[in-house]
Parts: structure tokens; C-alpha cells; sequence
């Protein structure tokens, strides 16, 4: 019981940090921790998929893409207002992970991994080539970022640092009320079992297809705050390695554990952008990493910490019941 | 007793690895202090790395002759890796600003890249100063107070190019191939628009994605009733292109003329065979094989350093330190008052860069020679040797700017393909 009370503790210690940060920290900080919530929002969305339902996506950037290229189309060449083009960028999502999810849900395991990377690749390829909407390899810029309210301009960095931050918490509450609902239990059943889940009368498609759509939407939002928070979007957002990244940080913040992939953004924006100041060899170093923590934390940097902790709660004498970490599994 | 040792061992690693970061630090980085900070985005990962390299080269190459002052003022070099991809780029560009407050930045090495720190660095009012990134909008309708450009703007070189292929090769009909994007845009559109001017005729244009892997799909297509082809590749797309033009026979039937890339001389050591390149004529502000004074004292000297010939991107970083550092002397190195730094960028002329003389115009790009260069083999290496030289070009030619910013951009279906 204490570990929950302990993980609110740790969350409400580590919102108010957050919270306090612009009074203290340099700006250049703030846009590295907005960085790291747009790219969290889009790797948390990634849990719900590849933790959760066992679904292994090479394809999310283009959610993300999509809904960054809306909003930056709407926003510059017809000037649409902030809340209409990002509602839109949004649905627009939601709308390509419905029609991909069509495609793509019937296959599992690697055929789902080649096709979300060959339908990722797709949109990248319209992103490249559609020179009179995209801009092409240039991409789209000038999407200026909004007044929220009278004198309230998200131009500063302050400003918008609140505003993702608000975001990020609000989406990853809702995804965790759909990881802990019954919606969120049947998947992990998906995960564990499909042949079994059939069987007990589940319609394991529509569960998955669902969750497919769910993701994509989620991803959507990331992306939205990214194109207005950079200003641009360009092909380089959809690429395979902008998929990949994601998936990177499922898998070093701990993949099934909705939050983990959180701190797994914040592990790789940090050190790519600390590394690559100090040597050019950043790469390298990054890479050791990531090798030491597949080696050592292969539940991820939150599933390697819950697991430190239940060692430290059964050395002082706390019990542990099998039921409650089976949970944390 | 396993537990220990993975811990010892992962202590270990972590030293190591400590002391492996310490040694690898290549330039003194990032507290202010009151040296002149200069913020240089470099890109010495990715898919143009041996460019961004070249880059870091022949900045450091002008820093180490001048002891690491320019204009009198101790320089802190800050160099940001952001590995080719626009979103890091303005990260970085971000981070020099705002963390390390530098008087100076460098423009990234792409187009894309440029255009994603563009907004940023205008509204901030950094003066950023362009050196490779050549997007003809950069000093055209997209133009900043702040941006100063050493380099130059793509299709600058293409219109004089375009003018000695009808009139002085009485090169008639044209087939082009040209990278899938903005830049071979650019290149392509400039050219066609002053050969056409002068009676030529483009009569087919092939667009190749970058990073092509294999060229025979696309030099088969060629016509073969033209009187050369014009190629404006890009990296290494550049050595497998002209490796694909001679294995299929072309090149010794077809005359080769290009873009400035298509003989960089980044690409020109790495060519398979120099039976692929030799006798490629392109057009740029610079050529290794320049006989002047000073290309030939900066090519020795980059030689003895480098082991190599200074490609563009080598020459435009050290041309960039000298504008740098005469701008810094003029002001008596007060590069605090930003106002006064820009004013004096913006007003350096140098009579004797490498490249020869240069100037800026009223759009803030350089009004510079432009070399028609021809590839030799000369002492067992490929040279670019000049063969023809127009003076003093600006980026708008012979056309008046006010008339010739009412034309789009260049693009991919403008100039249009009229006789196609």
C-alpha cells in the first residue's frame, strides 16, 4: 500500500519542482523539459500500444507528423486561430490512426512492425514530396504561437513551458484512467493472451483497433504542442527516425509503465542535447547507454526503480502481498 | 559476491567513460565570460558530416593563424552538433543564445535547417551570419536584418552559367537531372531561366531523390539528342552519379556540366575513378585551382594542415573568420553594442579572400566572382581549373532586384518545362 502513497508523493514532489522551475532555472532548461513533454506525451501514447497491448510500432511519428503539418498548413496559408487548427491537427490524427489502424491491426508481431513502419514511411514520403502543401525538404514554418489571454503570450517560453506542462499531466491522467479501466485490463489480457481473450467472448479487433485509434489521437496532441512550440514542422518530424526515437524512449523509461516513458524523453533530450555540446563522439556514449540500460534495467529506468524498491520494502520487514506485485509487473 | 563485482565493474565503465568525455572535449566550451563568444552549429554527424567537417576546418584553421583572436578580442568558439535534422538545429540555436549568450552565430550547413532557426534568430536579433546555407529566399523575400551572408544564395552561380553555355559552349539543347529538393530547385531553375534567355532549350528534366542508391534508372532515361547534360546532385548521390554516366558510355558521348557540387572538391576526392569526372565544367565562387595570390597561399596552407584541397565549405568558413575579424577591428572589438557589430558586418568588403574580392549588397549577400571550373587530373588528383571568370556577380545577375523579386522562387515546376 505504502508504494502507491509513495509514487503520489514522489508525482506531487515532482509536479511541484516543475512548477517552481521557471523562477530558478535558465531558459535554455525550459525548452529542453518542453521538448521532453511533447516527445513524452508522443512516447506515453506509444506505451498504449506497445506496453499495454503488445502492439511494437515503428510508425508513430506520423500521427504526430499529421497532426503537425494540420495544424501548420491551417495556421500559416489560411490563418486559422489557435484552438480550431490544433482541434484539428488533433482529429486529423485520430482520423489517419483509424484508417492505418484498418490496415494494419489484422497483422501482429514483426508484419505489424514492417507494416507501421511502411505506412509511417508513406506519410513521410507525402511530407517530402507534396511540395505546393509541405514545402518539401524546407518544411513549413511561421506558425507563430498564440495569445492565450490578454498579455498572456505563449511567444514566452515561461508561458508555453506552463502550458505543455498542463497538457502533458491532463493526457497522461486520462491515459492512465484508460490503462486502469477494464478497457486497460482486457488489453493486457490482449498482451498476455489473444487465442484466450477470443475465447472468453472478447472482440480482441475492436480492442485493438480502439486502442490503435486512442494512441494515434494522444500522439496527434504531441504533435500539435511541437508545431507551435517549434514553429515548424518539417519531414524530419515523420521520418523512421523520429519513429524510432519514440520507441527508444517506451523502452528506456520502461515500457507498461505509462509514466516510464515519460522519464525516458527527459533521459534522451537531455543527453543528446548535454552530450552532443561535450564531445563529438555523443553518439557513441548514447548508444553505451542505452546497451547498459537494455543489460541492466531491461523493465526500463521505472520498472528498474519499483523493482529497487520492493527490494527495500521486503529488507525492512514491510510485506509485500504476491497479489500486489504481480500488479507492478 | 556477483553483485560486487557489476557494481566495481560498472564503476569502472563509468570512469572510463568519465575520463574518455574529458579527452574528447574539442574546443573550450560554454561559461560566459567577456570574450567574444561566437556560436557555431555545426553538423559533424548525420548524412553530411564530411561537409560540416570541412566547415569546423576552415573556421579553425583562420581561428589557430590568428592565435584565436579576432579584431583583437579573444574568441570562445562554441560548436553545437546538430547532425543535420532542423529540429536540433534550433534547439542548439537556442541553447547558444540563451545559455551562452553568444555575440555571434553560425548559420547550419542545410537549407532546412536555416529555415527552422530562421524566425527564431530574427526575432532574437543575433546576428547570424551564413556561410554555407544558400536558399535564394534567405537574402531574397525572407531576408532578416540580422542575416549576413558570406556564402552565397543557390542559383547565383547558375545565372552567369547559364549564359556561357548558350553563348559560349553554343550549348542548344539541354537535358537536366537535378536532387529532389528546394536546392536542386534552385540550381536547376537559375540556370534554365538565363540559358533559355539566350536561346537555349531544356528539353527534359529527371529529378532524383536524395541519397539515390543506384543511378541507372535514371541516367538511362537521358536523352541522348541533346548537346550535354546538366547534373546538379548533391553528396555522395554526386560520385555515383558520375560512375552511373560513364559505365553506361555518356560521358564519352554527351558533354557534363552542372551545379557547383557536381566537382566540390569534398566529392572530388572520393570519386571512384577520375575518368569520372574529368572534364565536368560547372560554375562557383571558388576553385581549388584558382592561380591567385591568395587561394593559392589558402589551398597550401590547407593542405599542409588538412592533407586535402579545400573544398567551398572549407573556403566560406575561413573567408567568413576574415569578415569576421575585420568587422570585430573596425569596432575596436566592442561586439557588446549589437547594433554597431551589425552595422559593421554588414560593411566589410575584403579585396583579398581566397575567393578574390567580395561585398555585400543591399539584400546582405555577397556580390563575389564566379568561376567557370573544368576538371583535371593533374599530379595524380582531380583539380578544378578556371577557365573563364565573371566578375563581380550579384545574386539577382543582370536583372533589376525589384523586377526579379516578383518571380516565384525557384521550383521544382518553375522555370516550367516549356519545350519538354
Amino acid at each position: 500500500m505504502w508504494r502507491s502513497y509513495g509514487g503520489l508523493a514522489a508525482g506531487t514532489a515532482v509536479i511541484a519542482a516543475l512548477c517552481a522551475l521557471p523562477a530558478v532555472a535558465p531558459t535554455y532548461y525550459l525548452h529542453l523539459l518542453t521538448l521532453t513533454f511533447c516527445y513524452g506525451i508522443m512516447a506515453m501514447s506509444l506505451d498504449l500500444l506497445v506496453g499495454y497491448t503488445g502492439l511494437g510500432s515503428l510508425g508513430h511519428a506520423a500521427y504526430f507528423g499529421v497532426a503537425g503539418y494540420v495544424v501548420g498548413v491551417l495556421a500559416t496559408t489560411h490563418a486559422w486561430g489557435f484552438w480550431p487548427a490544433a482541434a484539428a491537427g488533433v482529429l486529423a490524427a485520430a482520423f489517419t490512426a483509424a484508417l492505418f489502424g484498418l490496415l494494419a491491426i489484422r497483422a501482429t508481431g514483426p508484419y505489424f512492425l514492417i507494416i507501421t513502419l511502411a505506412l509511417g514511411q508513406v506519410v513521410w514520403g507525402l511530407a517530402y514530396r507534396w511540395v505546393s502543401v509541405t514545402g518539401g525538404d524546407n518544411g513549413l514554418r511561421g506558425i507563430a504561437r498564440p495569445v492565450l489571454a490578454a498579455g498572456l503570450s505563449m511567444g514566452r517560453i515561461q508561458v508555453f513551458y506552463y502550458f505543455a506542462m498542463a497538457l502533458t499531466l491532463v493526457a497522461a491522467l486520462v491515459m492512465h484512467l484508460i490503462v486502469t479501466s477494464p478497457f486497460g485490463l482486457s488489453l493486457r489480457g490482449i498482451r498476455e493472451s489473444e487465442s484466450r481473450m477470443r475465447v472468453l467472448g472478447y472482440n480482441v479487433f475492436l480492442h485493438k483497433y480502439l486502442v490503435f485509434i486512442l494512441a494515434g489521437t494522444f500522439c496527434g496532441l504531441a504533435g500539435v504542442l511541437y508545431a507551435y512550440y517549434n514553429g515548424f514542422v518539417s519531414p524530419a518530424d515523420v521520418h523512421l527516425v523520429a519513429s524510432a526515437n519514440a520507441l527508444l524512449m517506451v523502452i528506456l523509461g520502461g515500457s507498461g509503465t505509462l509514466f516510464g516513458p515519460l522519464v525516458g524523453s527527459a533521459l534522451l533530450v537531455f543527453l543528446q542535447n548535454m552530450l552532443s555540446g561535450i564531445t563529438q563522439r555523443w553518439l557513441t556514449i548514447l548508444g553505451a547507454i542505452l546497451i547498459l540500460a537494455v543489460m541492466y534495467a531491461p523493465r526500463g529506468v521505472v520498472g528498474a526503480a519499483r523493482t529497487l524498491l520492493a527490494r527495500g520494502a521486503r529488507v525492512r520487514g514491510t510485506r509485500v502481498s504476491a497479489v500486489e506485485q504481480s500488479h507492478t509487473t | 559476491m556477483r553483485r560486487t563485482l557489476l557494481k566495481g565493474g560498472l564503476a569502472l565503465a563509468g570512469a572510463a567513460a568519465a575520463g574518455g568525455l574529458d579527452r574528447l572535449r574539442p574546443v573550450v566550451y560554454a561559461q560566459p565570460s567577456p570574450a567574444f563568444r561566437i556560436g557555431f552549429i555545426a553538423d559533424v554527424t548525420g548524412n553530411v558530416a564530411p561537409s560540416g567537417r570541412d566547415m569546423l576546418d576552415g573556421f579553425q584553421m583562420y581561428l589557430s593563424e590568428k592565435n584565436s583572436m579576432l579584431g583583437g578580442k579573444q574568441v570562445q568558439l562554441i560548436v553545437e552538433d546538430a547532425g543535420g535534422v532542423p529540429a536540433n538545429a534550433l534547439t542548439k540555436a537556442r541553447k547558444l543564445v540563451e545559455q551562452d549568450r553568444v555575440h555571434l552565430l553560425t548559420a547550419p550547413l542545410l537549407a532546412n535547417e536555416a529555415y527552422a532557426v530562421r524566425d527564431y534568430v530574427a526575432e532574437r536579433g543575433t546576428p547570424m551570419i551564413f556561410m554555407v546555407a544558400s536558399a535564394d529566399d534567405l537574402t531574397q523575400r525572407k531576408g532578416a536584418p540580422n542575416f549576413v551572408r558570406v556564402g552565397w544564395s543557390s542559383s547565383q552561380p547558375s545565372h552567369p552559367f547559364g549564359e556561357y553555355a548558350a553563348t559560349t559552349l553554343k550549348y542548344k539543347r539541354i537535358a537536366v537531372i537535378g536532387s529532389d529538393y528546394a536546392f536542386g530547385y534552385e540550381v536547376v531553375g537559375g540556370f534554365q531561366k538565363t540559358f533559355e534567355e539566350h536561346g537555349g532549350q531544356v528539353v527534359q528534366k529527371i529529378w532524383t531523390p536524395l541519397g539515390t542508391p543506384d543511378f541507372s534508372p535514371y541516367v538511362t532515361q537521358l536523352r541522348r539528342d541533346v548537346d550535354a547534360v546538366y547534373a546538379t546532385e548533391t553528396g555522395v548521390d554526386v560520385i555515383r552519379f558520375a560512375k552511373a554516366y560513364r559505365q553506361y558510355g555518356l560521358k564519352d558521348k554527351i558533354p557534363l556540366i552542372g551545379g557547383a557540387l557536381l566537382s566540390d572538391e569534398s566529392l572530388l576526392r572520393g570519386m571512384g575513378a577520375p575518368e569520372d569526372a574529368t572534364g565536368i565544367i560547372t560554375c562557383l565562387h571558388w576553385a581549388a585551382g584558382l592561380t591567385t595570390l591568395a587561394a593559392k597561399k589558402f589551398v597550401d596552407a590547407y593542405n599542409a594542415k588538412y592533407k586535402k584541397d579545400p573544398s567551398y565549405y572549407a573556403e566560406t568558413n575561413y573567408t567568413g573568420g576574415m569578415w569576421i575579424d575585420t568587422a570585430v577591428q573596425r569596432i575596436d572589438g566592442k561586439v557588446d553594442d549589437r547594433a554597431a557589430f551589425l552595422r559593421a558586418m554588414l560593411a566589410v568588403q575584403l579585396p583579398n579572400a581566397p575567393r578574390g574580392p567580395v561585398r555585400l549588397d543591399s539584400y546582405h549577400n555577397p556580390i563575389q566572382n564566379e568561376y567557370v571550373r573544368k576538371v583535371e587530373y593533374q599530379n595524380g588528383r582531380l583539380v578544378n581549373t578556371v577557365i573563364h571568370t565573371f566578375h563581380n556577380v550579384s545574386q539577382f545577375w543582370t536583372f533589376a532586384p525589384a523586377e526579379f523579386l516578383k518571380q516565384p522562387v525557384y521550383d521544382r515546376n518553375y522555370p516550367p518545362c516549356r519545350y519538354c
